[in-house]
């Protein structure tokens, strides 16, 4: 049973991080960060078993951000879950820094892979999901996408060949907040109708909305049953979720607050923590 | 071993021996498998073998995904779409995370032959040796290849192994000590020295028989490694001798003709005349009729030997 206060909490928790971070970074990617909080934070904080005392468990689960800008997210979850002391993520993008602007699993542990060039980190996780089927483990490999992300052809390669091995234990999700850097995704390049796309590539898919806890890990949870395909749960969300004034805004993909805004947005995420 | 054979066919051969003792050892193909001779592991260890289709890019991709699982991955596809086409993914996938994966590319060169000029990688020498931390390999012989396949194997991190299409001469015997940056002297020399890799090292060796009878004494190196690159075997080569000539299957910018001229304007500038393929892409036709045409065969090297001394 996910304890719904908790998730909550942390992904309140990560926005502050995310805000933070990018703010003293003076530049990164805060709404893609914002609209993936909620499904990474159900995904650490109920769904996955992984150990911050032990990062490299053999049956662990994995994660692997193939829309590798949403960075501050994954450090803040990993921050917050006990990987490392969370007020070190605040020298993101930093010369020196393990917080590098895309994550590198050579510098941060509980980082899986190496991401940041659009749709290859979705390969990837085809690639550990097929290794997790020859070890014979029983763990999953969870990849959150973004929806412009989908536009880069080795994503319809990575999904081809998903379910050509049959991964059910390969568990994608869709950050589906409808932009893109210049402009909607429709508008930039077609990437509708998702879902029909893709179920005709033999995926199991399903719906949720990407700020409901509640219904993501019910859908995570669904995810577990199904057998012989990969699952694809598009997530509904709102680009610069929880900020009010970076909410279904293109201009805050890839900009950071200055002081003023700063302030105002930590203010709406409950203040400093 | 037989007096000539291809370096896809040894490396073909040397994967199903590894395979046995290596069960970790994962080979994928990119629906080519028979012509890069992946096959025969495919049909041996059914399990560890995974045809990823046409999808040169993700199958690279999907291989850094095993390799941060633990395997070792060998991953085969033509030089053209595996240095080319899946760079990209090659560089930020595999070799920015140093991951344990094997880019085992054959058919590179002009010698591909009758394909013609998209199927004929003339730049992948020059594109792998840029990434940082990636391991270059181009063995010049059946026997070298089933060597440098082992040492790509046993060595931790991202490797290139360059292999050709056609049949070359056997120049090794089983003794051959192969070691990565090791450049290997095949033959002594003082007065001009050729330094060679893959299937060109056969050419500098008749290049220099033929130079012994006009009295000129050629060194003969051969450089399987073009990366990282035996900097002493080169310094010596241009301070002992009069000048060097270099000789590759692949354009002279970027790739062993430039390594060679890297080591020397640092540390020896020599004399360098280099045998290669000038800026030019290839064409259909017979591999040898080719290697005349792109002026890389023994008598190209006699003549710049020739114009040193």
């Amino acid at each position: 049973m996910i304890n719904v206060d908790e998730v909550k909490t942390a992904a309140g928790n990560m926005r502050y991080d995310i805000i933070k971070a990018v703010s003293s970074a003076g530049s990164g990617h805060p709404g893609g960060s914002l609209s993936a909080a909620d499904i990474i934070a159900t995904l650490y904080f109920y769904k996955m078993n992984v150990n911050p005392k032990e990062p490299d468990m053999a049956n662990r689960d994995k994660f692997v951000l193939s829309k590798g800008h949403a960075a501050p997210a994954l450090y803040a979850a990993l921050g917050r879950k006990g990987f490392f002391d969370i007020k070190e993520m605040y020298s993101l993008r930093k010369i020196g820094s393990i917080f590098q602007g895309h994550p590198d699993m050579k510098k941060i542990p509980g980082v899986e892979m190496s991401t940041g060039s659009l749709g290859q980190g979705f390969s990837t996780a085809v690639g550990m999901a097929m290794a997790g089927k020859i070890d014979g483990r029983k763990s999953k490999v969870y990849v959150l996408l973004g929806d412009g992300e989908i536009q880069e052809g080795i994503v319809w390669e990575a999904a081809m060949s998903a379910a050509h091995y049959k991964l059910d234990n390969l568990v994608a999700i869709l950050d589906n907040n409808g932009l893109q850097i210049d402009g909607r995704n429709d508008d930039v390049m077609k990437v509708a109708p998702l879902y029909e796309k893709f179920e005709s590539f033999g995926w199991e898919v399903m719906e949720a909305d990407g700020h409901d806890v509640e219904e993501l890990a019910e859908k995570l949870d669904a995810a577990d049953e199904i057998e012989g395909k990969p699952v694809m749960i598009i997530a509904r969300t709102v680009k610069g979720k929880g900020v009010s004034f970076m909410e279904d805004e293109v201009g805050w993909h890839g900009k950071a607050p200055n002081a003023e805004e700063t302030e105002k947005a930590i203010a709406e995420l409950g203040g400093e923590r | 071993m037989a007096d000539k054979m291809a370096t896809r066919q040894a490396y073909g051969e040397a994967l199903v021996e590894i395979g046995e003792k290596n069960r970790n050892l994962i080979v994928m193909d990119a629906d080519l498998s028979k012509s890069t001779m992946t096959a025969s592991f495919g049909k041996t260890y059914p399990d560890r073998f995974f045809n990823m289709g046409i999808a040169e890019q993700n199958m690279y991709a999907v291989a850094a995904g095993m390799a941060a699982s633990g395997k070792t991955v060998v991953a085969s596809t033509f030089a053209m779409f595996a240095a080319g086409r899946a760079f990209e993914i090659i560089r930020n996938s595999i070799c920015y995370p140093k991951l344990n994966v094997k880019i085992c590319a054959t058919h590179a060169g002009v010698t591909v032959g009758e394909d013609g000029a998209s199927h004929q990688a003339i730049e992948d020498i020059s594109l792998m040796r840029s990434i940082p931390g990636m391991t270059v390999l181009n063995p010049s012989d059946g026997v070298s290849a089933k060597k440098a396949i082992e040492a790509a194997i046993n060595m931790q991190g991202p490797c290139y192994v360059r292999l050709g299409r056609a049949s070359v001469p056997v120049v090794y015997d089983d003794s051959l000590d192969f070691q990565i940056g090791k450049g290997i002297t095949v033959k002594e020399g003082k007065d001009v020295t050729v330094i060679a890799t893959g299937i060109m090292v056969n050419e500098a060796i008749i290049a220099a028989e033929q130079l012994a009878g006009e009295g000129i004494d050629v060194r003969v190196i051969d450089i399987h490694t073009i990366k990282p690159i035996d900097e002493e075997i080169i310094i010596r080569a241009a301070k002992e001798t009069k000048g060097i000539v270099t000789a590759e299957e692949h354009s002279v910018i970027g790739g062993l003709g430039s390594a060679v001229a890297e080591v020397t304007a640092k540390a020896a500038p020599a004399k360098i005349k280099m045998i290669g393929i000038q800026d030019r892409f290839g064409q259909s036709g017979k591999p040898n009729q080719l290697m005349e045409e792109y002026e890389i065969t023994a008598a190209d090297i006699v003549k710049a030997c020739r114009e040193l001394v």
